[in-house]
């Protein structure tokens, strides 16, 4: 048998039904009877809501019902919560403000759910919707998180004066101050990171069912965490008790964070259902996923640099303000804190580091986790001023890097984090050969020849994944534990079904996962088979975000093997007359050292269920369950080289090269590992070159609501990338494990604009990199060149 | 309402639909093959990418009704029983999708790409995906799956 355990690259067992057409989607699933569900939508930024009219829609052909605000309040449908509390730095609370998911008196956003007309199809629901008359009395608008705060500026939510969640603050000033007052060079950036929309290819969808002779509800949904879904939905607002609300989330067509949170819509599908006694279903379509997933980023920066004469870091000072939108999404308010703040150490041994962050509401979308979640944001503010600060003192950025790394671990930053090892010189190493960064300048000269301008850039990110001990998490205000559960069940004839609660959305979790007990038991993968996504099947489960489900989740599933087998063991022991001790599991079998005799695993298993003969005080059966909890974060890192061509007279640019070089510890299939970097860098060199949501700064339309107006990253964009890994075991959790999933769109977005600034000689360049931005910083340069 | 008569993977079939009816929605709703996707209904995505009368078109921006007398093959039509089409098993081996949902219409259109273009090189591939978004793997797998599914032709072609 070829080896199938980790590290070996199997090809995934899922893909037979996607390639074939035989996914399972949440759209796809056919649910008898099912009424169709078109939220009727403010097209205001923000108004007041003065009236909704439902008396034509409801006369229209095919309508069941349409359901305001109004009604939802009747029946006491709670509003959407943010799960994680933040204090300001003099102690309060963040003003956070329920979400209700359908207005009542006051639309927040364009796109901000009024009412909901469900009808037997799709386009009864549609035409009725049309018929729906809400008057509304439009008010001011702002959607730049800079200038939310200032004096006159339209204010949101009555609750949050000056639109202000919180000012929250970490790390010691003092010490910051006192650095930068014996600094002998400060490097200071303002910078911007780009507003994104994830653009699952999927669109969000969800078909809620009510049986009322049971009181029981079924949410199919689009979720990458049905747990958590179903918490909320349980406990906050108040749909049904948990053990009466199923949540599946079958095949999803990719997340990127997107997915993780509570929505209007579900909420609403399930409590129609039940109002109007019919199966509702609701899929968005791409504008709707523009106006209404929660988006990411959304930052504007202000950041210095503290260095000594010797070029080391001294300190490091950052302000930022953080636009988390309208409402405050599921997990919102930790992203630019918890998730960025703590990152702001970078690879770099830094003494002194202090950041304030105040979040604020606009009339946007809500904004929270996108794939990287505050560790991009942290990585672009520290690699966009390493690479400045370079090229003002004129030494390689390598070598400023190199001068300023981490070597000795565990290290404690000043920022909370406990790295517990890396080798960050190795990263860096092989980045710099794979690229052939020597002889750059050679490349640049002939670059030259055919008039393009051609430019390197450098990034080392560092991530935090697996987030992190519960209790840790707890007391940081987390409103939920960050452990992860698995439940190994072996079958009488021997084979295994993995139910986790993480979930998979493209990650390949039916292939690794199976890897796992294969490298166990030396069962081959296909006798194991892994059961995720559905509430009903799985105990419980915190979900994949945070590039989680390896380290956290495969942890959970060691445990339950440790379990299974300390037990077989036993049987097996018990049946060959041998000491415990002396059974080994190997290849399929259990063996008595030194011995000829053995049983296959499936034996073992048979013998655990007809329980004829089984070792006193030995249950029957053979199955187990655990959770795990991590110890610490994990520490995935890694050296980025993007090479880029600039045509001068055009502001084009052309992606040449673009090299990574990661470490994620123990990799389990490299083909996924690496298809994972891949996708993450292309989400990065969006950000950095092409995506950019755009709200009207007047009017608070969004002026991206479509694939003509946002831009997408297409092949053509891109280049085939250089991927290689080196590895460092993570020293907390079994399996040595990382996490890769986030890693590209953390690191590439600064490899990209430092390779670009590098290009034309500038300093300051704001992304998405349009050529119109890239045209006019280069002739902005070359005439201030030329007074 | 509108007569439409059409081939679906091999089979006759005839429906009478409402006039506003989308091809995909024909597809998806009324025949129950949902393994065309709808990523965009813009026509931008291309993850509703079926085959008409042998040709890549986008199912989201067309009438059934203008479908009628058409042959059309989706991606459940492509293989022969549990014999991949050597796309499907190109898409597999290269590890060209992770979350599925852009595949089909990927599938299809290189399908088409290398019946137009048989032996194209990565620019040209890269270019002949613009019309197809895939938001999980950066292209990378897809761009090397089918110049492999094209080099894999090549040999083929060759032996005979």
């Amino acid at each position: 048998m070829a080896h199938e355990g980790i590290g070996a690259r199997v090809l995934r067992k899922e893909d037979r039904r996607f390639i074939m057409g035989q996914g399972n989607y949440s759209d796809d699933i056919p649910v008898k009877n099912a009424a169709h569900a078109v939220f009727v939508r403010s097209p205001y930024a923000h108004a007041r809501i003065s009236r909704i009219d439902t008396s034509q829609a409801l006369a229209a052909p095919g309508v069941i019902g349409v359901l305001t605000g109004t009604d939802l309040a009747q029946d006491k449908v709670g509003g959407l919560i943010c799960g994680w509390m933040i204090h300001s730095k003099d102690g309060s609370p963040m003003k956070a403000v329920p979400y209700p998911p359908l207005a009542r008196d006051v639309a927040r956003f364009v796109g901000n759910a009024v009412a909901v007309v469900v009808a037997e199809t799709k386009n009864q629901a549609r035409d009725a919707a049309e018929l729906v008359e809400v008057e509304y009395e439009e008010l001011p608008a702002v959607v730049d998180p800079a200038k939310a705060q200032v004096a006159g500026a339209p204010q949101i939510h009555p609750e949050a004066l000056n639109n202000t969640i919180y000012q929250w603050a970490l790390g010691d000033k003092t010490a910051v101050d006192q650095a930068f007052a014996g600094a002998v060079h400060v490097v200071d950036l303002d910078l911007v990171n780009n507003r994104l929309v994830p653009n699952a290819i999927e669109p969000r969808s969800a078909t809620a069912i009510y049986e009322g002779a049971e009181g029981r509800f079924t949410l199919y949904t689009t979720s990458q965490n049905p747990h958590v879904a179903r918490l909320v939905l349980s406990a906050f607002v108040g749909i049904a008790p948990e053990h009466k609300l199923r949540v599946v989330a079958p095949d999803v067509g990719g997340g990127f964070g997107s997915k993780i949170f509570i929505y209007p819509e579900e909420t609403v599908c399930l409590w129609a259902a039940k109002r109007l006694g019919v199966p509702v279903k609701w899929t968005a379509d791409r504008t709707e996923s523009f106006l209404t997933d929660a988006h990411g980023r959304d930052h504007v920066t202000h950041a210095e640099m503290a260095f000594a004469a010797d070029h080391r870091i001294i300190g490091l000072r950052v302000k930022t303000i953080a636009n988390l939108g309208a409402y405050m999404s599921t997990f919102s308010s930790s992203v630019p804190t918890y998730l960025y703040a703590t990152l702001l150490s970078g690879q770099y041994d830094i003494p002194a580091i202090h950041a304030e962050v105040d979040a604020v509401y606009t009339n946007t979308a809500p904004v929270d986790a996108y794939r990287g979640a505050g560790r991009p944001e942290a990585t672009y503010v520290l690699e966009r001023l390493m690479e400045i600060a370079a090229r003002r003192f004129k030494i390689d950025p390598a070598e400023l890097r190199r001068k300023n790394f981490i070597r000795n671990f565990p290290h404690q930053t000043p920022v909370i984090m406990n790295y517990d090892t890396g080798d960050y010189e190795a990263t860096l190493a092989a980045a710099l050969a794979a690229s052939r960064y020597a002889e750059f300048p050679a490349r640049r000269k002939e670059a030259q020849a055919r008039g393009k301008l051609r430019g390197i850039g450098l990034s080392c990110y560092i991530e935090a994944c697996g987030i992190a001990p519960s209790q840790a998490v707890g007391s940081l205000g987390a409103g939920v534990g960050l452990w992860e559960s698995a439940e190994v069940r072996v079958n009488p004839a021997g084979t295994i079904e993995v139910l986790t609660g993480s979930h998979s959305h493209g990650q390949g979790h039916e292939t690794t996962f199976c890897q796992l007990v294969a490298e166990r038991f030396g069962v081959p993968i296909d006798q194991v088979s892994v059961v995720h996504g559905d509430t009903d099947k799985v105990q419980f489960g915190m979900g994949t975000y945070g590039s989680r489900s390896g380290a956290v989740g495969m942890s959970a599933i060691v445990k339950a093997l440790d379990r299974v087998e300390a037990k077989a063991k036993r049987i097996a022991a018990h049946l060959m007359e041998a000491s415990e001790a002396d059974i080994e599991l190997k290849g399929g079998e259990f063996t008595v050292v030194g011995t000829d005799r053995k049983m296959a695993f499936a034996n073992v298993a048979l013998a655990a269920y007809t329980a004829h003969n089984l070792p006193a005080d030995t249950e029957a059966g053979l199955k187990e369950t655990a959770f795990y909890d991590p110890q610490n974060f994990t520490f995935p890192a890694g050296t980025y080289i993007c090479e880029v061509e600039v045509d001068p007279k055009t502001g084009e640019v052309e992606i040449v090269q673009f090299t990574a070089a990661d470490d994620f510890g123990v990799v389990v299939n490299p083909m996924i590992v690496e298809g994972q970097v891949h996708g993450g860098l292309a989400q990065g060199i969006g950000q950095a070159l092409l995506e950019g949501c755009v709200y009207d700064a007047e009017s608070g339309q969004l002026l991206t609501a479509t694939y003509m107006d946002y831009v997408m990253p297409r092949a053509s964009d891109l280049v085939s990338f250089g991927v290689s890994a080196t590895a460092t075991p993570c020293k907390t959790n079994p399996l040595g494990m990382k996490g890769c999933g986030e890693a590209g769109a953390i690191g590439s977005p600064p490899a990209v604009v430092n390779a670009i600034t590098d290009a034309l000689g500038v300093e300051r360049l704001d992304m998405p990199a349009t050529p119109q931005r890239v045209w006019q910083a280069y002739r902005s340069h070359q005439m201030q060149a030329a007074e | 309402m509108a007569e439409v008569n059409v081939k679906v993977n091999g089979r006759a079939v005839s429906k009478q639909v409402e006039d506003r009816m989308l091809l995909v929605e024909f597809l998806r709703e009324t025949l129950g093959l949902t393994g065309t996707h709808v990523g965009c209904d813009t026509g931008q995505c291309g993850a509703c990418v079926v085959h008409l009368n042998g040709r890549a078109i986008k199912a989201c921006i067309m009438m059934a009704a203008q479908a009628s007398g058409s042959e059309i093959t989706t991606i459940e039509g492509l293989a022969k029983g549990d014999a991949l089409h050597p796309v499907q098993a190109a898409f597999r081996e290269h590890h060209a999708l992770q979350c599925g949902f852009c595949t089909p219409g990927m599938i299809m259109t290189a399908v088409d790409l290398l019946n137009r273009i048989p032996h194209p090189d990565e620019a040209t591939i890269r270019k002949n995906l613009d019309g197809n978004f895939c938001r999980c793997t950066g292209y990378h797998n897809i761009v090397k799956a089918i110049a492999a599914a094209a080099a894999q032709k090549r040999l083929v072609e060759a032996a005979e």
